[in-house]
């Protein structure tokens, strides 16, 4: 099909054997790419013993998946899926950069690994020579170690293989760190040193098979389009929207850290116990004119530049580098855990992405240790001599380290926000979890709904099938703008959301026809691809399993806190309204097809026919 | 070398590495204009990003006593005397590789399909990539007067690239990400 390489990879680590294969054209029809494409195919190879996989045993299946957007919409991504060891239903979870541009110019629109190495290895792509390389010499540096050695490594084979062809550029790569290696579940794979397929924690399923990294050098063309003058004129205009946004050009989301927090009152502050701060400390100028040494920083065909990479250069902190940092991780290892400088929340940025860390599920968790202490639930004993008081840098980069090491207290928090508040409540005898903002074991990002003044809204996480995932979010009705069936064409057609705020809802329809030469319009992505794999994710994000399951009737809800009144700010006194979202929770099971109890009913899916996924799901009716 | 009296217009191609986002719009322009296809490796501009955030354009600067035209054993590179670029007849190159070893940010390099010599032509003095570069206001490509300056200078090895701009962006930390 035009638009696409047409082979996908597929790697059996434990017997090191690799093979292409092609999937039927009607799948890459009704499911384009990514996301979409991944569910499919995950769910028709385990659906049947879901509950019984284990999302770090070799049975799981990991996915690096493009879609046809990746290389021609502005903006490169690549998506990373697979059972997640965070909700234990499927994740797709995309990630920036050229890693997906690189893989399609090699010939294949996707990588599936299945299987687990002996020892630790590294996938080597150069076009169509696979190798599985041994990464014993890699296993246990930190992000940007792995970056150089992998570069160093990489150009040395090409260099060597392929001789005669003038100096080889890097291959992309996505690699994890210490803490995918430790099979900790808050850890990302990563990119570039800042990027990260964050939520769903596939870093641990790389560790868990372990996979330290994926690198790839594609010397062919991107695939062949049906309509190329089309394609040029289309990125020409998302382009040229873009570059009427001259704020958020020059800002990117480094804007957030302050102004979700003074002005929306959306801001994780001390776990999420306030949203509003008005702390100027933390203005975007302080960022720009204090840490920034690059204003400007794009991935592939990116004319939004949303990235700024920060160094501190002098200070206890020198030597700490990472982009702006973005909103989600100025939030989380900002004013979260109650710092507001921009020289400390850089450090704790960059430790974590060295680390392999996500920087909300670590900062989430870190937050959630601290509130324990705060409420001297956790002592300093328990926590190996940390003080862990609101704003101790040093403390919480300790217990960053501690968890990466799985050490002491460090072993239980490698676990998760909801995991841990289970485990530590058991030993402490009490309900820790109104002290967890998550949904579905998954840690909500810096948007919370208290305020309303946000773009989350009252049930976004409560029925997203990614939980607390704030780039997946859902809303009634099921076909407005909130609804998470456009986020799945996103991430399935495998787009970045921050080079399109210009465009028309339609245009992306559009140019997926100038791509593929098939025409999709609005309508049948909902009522097709889109609708279908909600209920697929849905699917088995309750089949779940096998540590936790989801029951709908009490985790298809806000975490407590959302309904306590806001203490401060403008905002102040309101809350969420526990009586309006159920309301609208019962609209959405009505409108996704779903019965009272939250699952998909045989009658939606025989419509859809995804007969095969009600099937499994009577394992779930009859309980 | 190029005499300057005959020609009118000679342009350059002024880079300010620092100013490159790492957007590879130009690889994007340039594979576009002469591939019709989107291609980063048969494009005759080069992002390297051998550490994060260093990212530059690596493009033929016209050195002022062309090596590479001089090396070539088959005389398949020669100078437009308009444009100031080095032009590849396309019938005779062998793809031998002698005028990468010649040139010294050894800049050239092998196109993956044809496997013949790929260096920048100027595009005829309008180049692709210089004005993607401007309209999305980088800056970090700009086609000025050719003057009388030591071009060649700005033909480094990727390598001595990186470093010099790891070490402005990142300070002591540079020698540790190379």
């Amino acid at each position: 099909m035009l638009g696409y390489a047409g082979k996908f990879l597929e790697v059996d680590l434990s017997n090191s054997k690799f093979k292409n294969i092609t999937l039927p054209e009607q799948w890459l029809k009704d499911y384009i790419g990514g996301r979409a494409l991944a569910a499919k195919i995950l769910s028709e190879r385990l659906i049947n013993d879901w509950e019984n996989v284990d999302p770090l045993g070799p049975e799981n299946i990991l996915f690096f998946m493009t879609g046809p957007f990746t290389g021609y919409f502005p903006g490169g991504r690549t998506c990373v899926t697979g059972k997640s060891p965070q909700s234990n239903g499927m994740v797709g979870s995309t990630v920036g950069g050229e890693f997906g541009v690189e893989l399609r110019c090699a010939g294949y629109d996707g990588i599936i690994v299945t299987g687990k190495a002996g020892k630790p290895v590294f996938l080597f792509i150069k076009d169509s020579d696979v190798e599985i390389r041994d990464a014993s010499r890699i296993w246990g540096k930190d992000g940007k170690q792995t970056d150089t050695l992998l570069n160093r490594e990489c150009r040395q084979v090409l260099a060597e293989r392929y001789p005669h062809m003038g100096v080889w550029k890097e291959p992309a790569k996505l690699y994890i760190g210490p803490a995918g290696e430790q099979k900790v579940r808050p850890s990302v794979v990563m990119a570039k040193w800042t990027h990260a397929a964050g939520y769903g924690g596939y870093g641990a399923v790389m560790g868990s098979k372990n996979l330290k990294a994926v690198t790839v050098k594609g010397t062919g063309p991107l695939p062949e389009v049906s309509n190329l003058e089309k394609i040029k004129q289309m990125i020409d205009e998302v382009c040229k929207g873009a570059y009427g946004n001259v704020l958020w050009r020059r800002w990117g989301t480094g804007g957030g850290g302050y102004s979700f927090g003074a002005e929306t009152s959306s801001e994780p502050i001390r776990n999420w116990q306030e949203e509003w701060h008005d702390q100027k400390s933390y203005g975007v100028d302080q960022f720009e004119n204090k840490v920034w040494v690059k204003p400007a920083w794009s991935d592939f065909g990116c004319p939004t530049n949303c990235l700024k990479i920060s160094c501190i250069h002098s200070s206890k902190y020198k030597g700490a580098i990472t982009d702006n940092p973005d909103y989600e991780l100025q939030a989380f290892l900002g004013p979260n855990l109650g710092v507001f400088t921009p020289e400390e929340n850089v450090y704790l940025s960059s430790l974590v992405e060295d680390l392999g860390l996500c920087g909300i599920q670590s900062g989430s968790v870190l937050g959630f240790a601290a509130e324990l202490f705060q409420r001297g639930i956790l002592t300093k004993d328990d926590l190996g001599g940390l003080d862990l008081k609101w704003g101790n840098v040093e403390a919480f980069a300790a217990l960053a380290k501690k968890i990466v090491k799985r050490e002491g207290i460090g072993n239980l928090l490698a676990e998760g926000t909801y995991r841990a508040a289970i485990k530590l409540g058991k030993l402490k005898n009490k309900n820790l979890l109104p002290y967890t903002v998550t949904s579905k074991g998954i840690s909500i990002g810096a948007h919370g709904i208290r305020s309303g003044r946000d773009f989350s809204r009252e049930i976004g996480y409560a029925c997203s099938v990614q939980g607390g995932d704030h780039t997946s979010m859902t809303d009634v009705p099921i076909d407005g703008w909130g609804s998470e069936i456009w986020t799945i064409f996103n991430d399935s057609a495998v787009m970045c959301i921050f080079t399109s705020f210009s465009i028309s809802p339609t245009f992306r329809y559009e140019f997926y026809t100038a791509i593929t030469g098939q025409t999709l319009t609005r309508k049948e992505w909902l009522n097709g691809g889109g609708i279908k794999t909600l209920q697929i994710q849905r699917a088995l994000l309750l089949l779940g399993g096998p540590d936790l399951k989801w029951n709908p009737k009490f985790d298809d809800d806000n975490p407590e806190r959302f309904y306590e009144p806001l203490p401060t700010g403008p905002c102040k006194e309101q809350s969420a309204d526990k009586a309006s979202v159920k309301q609208k929770i019962k609209q959405y099971y009505e409108q996704a097809g779903w019965d009272k109890n939250g699952i998909p009913t045989a009658e939606t899916l025989s419509n859809l026919k995804l007969e095969y996924i009600d099937k499994n799901l009577n394992r779930l009716r009859d309980r | 070398m190029l005499n300057k009296q005959e020609n009118a217009n000679p342009i350059w191609i002024s880079r300010e590495f620092t100013k490159c986002s790492g957007c590879r719009k130009c690889e994007i322009a340039c594979s576009l204009h002469n591939e019709n296809r989107i291609w980063p490796e048969a494009s005759r501009v080069r992002v390297f990003m051998l550490v994060p955030g260093t990212e530059f354009p690596h493009l033929c600067t016209q050195c002022e006593d062309y090596p590479c035209v001089k090396i070539c054993p088959f005389k398949a590179l020669y100078v437009n005397k308009e444009t100031s670029a080095v032009m590849v007849k396309v019938g005779e190159c062998t793809g031998c590789g002698k005028c990468i070893d010649a040139c010294p940010g050894k800049v050239p390099h092998i196109h993956p399909q044809t496997k013949k010599i790929l260096i920048c032509d100027l595009c005829g003095g309008d180049p692709e990539c210089a004005k993607v570069c401007q309209e999305g206001g980088w800056n970090c490509l700009k086609v000025v007067e050719r003057g009388d300056h030591e071009f060649k200078l700005y033909s480094r090895i990727p390598e001595e690239t990186a470093r010099n701009l790891a070490t402005k962006f990142y300070g002591e930390k540079a020698e540790e990400l190379l």
